[in-house]
């Protein structure tokens, strides 16, 4: 369960970003692509947070999605797993956009 | 890459775009229409000083202003104007979400100085609370360890190999019979990751390598402070081959970048053929994959060729060796390749 360190890693990252305060809001990008489950983060978010000055702040995750171009006819297309194929055939495509995992904003008191 | 502006950027790790340092091209360049603003400095490839403001309206007066100050290393003689416009999508934290459309106008001043500027953050109209836009990835930090990690080792010229695998797939035996085959003729050490015990490094150790255990309790893979820890404890011999026994998972370590030099996977022919489609991060992130316990084949309905089809689907460029560790089956290969690319490590150091 992975989103366990990634949760304690926005935390770290967001008390470190705003020394004082009360954190409302927490709002993050999470791609597709980028192997992380948006709601086993919200799963673990609460008992991360437990004790911090994120703690009680609302957990906003903006979906990105998958975006990838065929190595061979070099068609860009929409992608919303990793394995994918390109209606040329190739089964390979590079990933443009779908692997973001970050933190965008964060609201504060 | 980022939205503003074009500059490049990497996400998840993977260099998604490169913008080439082409005078006036890179404000042009909006693929990714993700993304709002970034980070106050900012870097561009071509290394440029340049400050612009976005202004953006907002339909419940939540305006929303911001610069940016980016370094670029041509010179410019001159000023020049860029205006464009796309399309963002974004949500704001303050109650209500929604798509809209909107133009910049940028003003770019290019010149030989920097550009001081004020970055003023979005605020909810009536009240004390504030929107920071922050843009940080959120594994930036075990990125950044894991590159001092890998500063580290190819100082020493040190090839650091990161295996991982399912439990039960023979990584403990392949290591033994690797130190055992290896250990004549370079030093080999091994940092062991288990959620819990010493019963694998016990038996790495017996096999003639030094080692240092690392148990994760209730993690379920490496991150890269453990490996610096694990690194300061070990002190691996310059010039020397480190293996990385990742925790048994084909999941999670596929997210943690330690540094490491290369990154193997190891299946066996006891598990399903279709492992690759059902954990393609983690197949996707290796260089090379073992097929472990090709001597049991006779015994088992497992389709060799099904399972590189399935490797070549997820990663084409992975390279694919059959291996069986208690018989020694294509074992040579695997040295050959440690070889190969331990070389091609230690030329770049």
């Amino acid at each position: 369960m992975h989103e366990l360190s990634i949760c304690q890693s926005i935390v770290d990252s967001v008390c470190e970003a705003v020394p004082e305060g009360e954190v409302l809001v927490v709002t993050l990008e999470i791609g597709k692509l980028s192997g992380v489950v948006p709601d086993a983060v919200r799963f673990c978010f609460d008992a991360c947070t437990r004790g911090t000055r994120v703690e009680g702040a609302r957990l906003d995750v903006v979906d990105v999605p998958g975006r990838g171009r065929c190595g061979s006819c070099e068609r860009e297309l929409d992608v919303n797993e990793l394995v994918a194929q390109c209606p040329c055939g190739n089964p390979f495509l590079e990933i443009l956009r779908g692997r973001e995992l970050r933190i965008r904003s964060v609201e504060v008191n | 890459m980022c939205a503003t502006c074009g500059c490049s950027g990497t996400i998840g790790g993977e260099t998604v775009a490169a913008v080439a340092g082409e005078e006036g091209r890179d404000l042009l360049l909006q693929e990714d229409d993700e993304a709002i603003g970034h980070a106050q400095d900012q870097v561009h490839i071509d290394d440029q000083v340049r400050a612009h403001v976005h202004e953006r309206p907002h339909p419940r007066a939540v305006k929303s202003k911001h610069a940016h100050l980016h370094k670029h290393a041509r010179e410019h003689g001159h000023a020049h104007e860029h205006e464009h416009e796309h399309e963002h999508e974004h949500e704001h934290e303050h109650e209500h979400e929604h798509e809209h459309e909107h133009a910049h106008a940028n003003e770019h001043e290019i010149d030989e100085q920097e550009h001081a500027h004020d970055h003023g953050p979005a605020r909810a109209e009536g009240t004390a609370a504030r929107t920071l836009q922050l843009e940080k990835e959120i594994l930036g930090k075990n990125q950044l360890l894991a590159e001092r990690n890998r500063g580290w080792l190819q100082g020493r010229e040190i090839f650091a190999v990161n295996l991982m695998s399912s439990p039960g797939s023979g990584k403990t035996t392949l290591l033994e019979r690797t130190i055992r085959d290896l250990a004549k003729q370079a030093p080999v050490s091994v940092i062991e990751g288990d959620q819990e015990t010493r019963l694998d490094a016990e038996r790495i150790r017996a096999a003639g390598a030094r080692v240092v255990q690392i148990n994760t309790g209730t993690g379920c893979h490496l991150d890269a402070q453990m490996l610096r820890r694990a690194l300061n404890e070990l002190a691996p011999a310059p010039g020397s081959l480190l293996f990385i026994e990742n925790v048994g998972n084909l999941v999670c370590p596929a997210l943690f970048d330690l540094g490491e030099g290369a990154r193997v996977v190891i299946a066996s022919t006891t598990e399903g053929e279709d492992k690759p489609l059902k954990y393609p991060h983690m197949f996707r992130a290796a260089e090379l994959i073992l097929l472990n316990k090709m001597d049991l084949l006779p015994h088992l309905s497992f389709d060799v060729t099904r399972f590189v089809a399935h490797v070549r689907l997820v990663n084409p460029a992975a390279k694919v060796v059959r291996v069986s560790a208690t018989c020694g089956d294509g074992l040579p290969e695997w040295y050959a390749w440690l070889a190969e690319r331990g070389a091609s490590v230690r030329r770049t150091a």
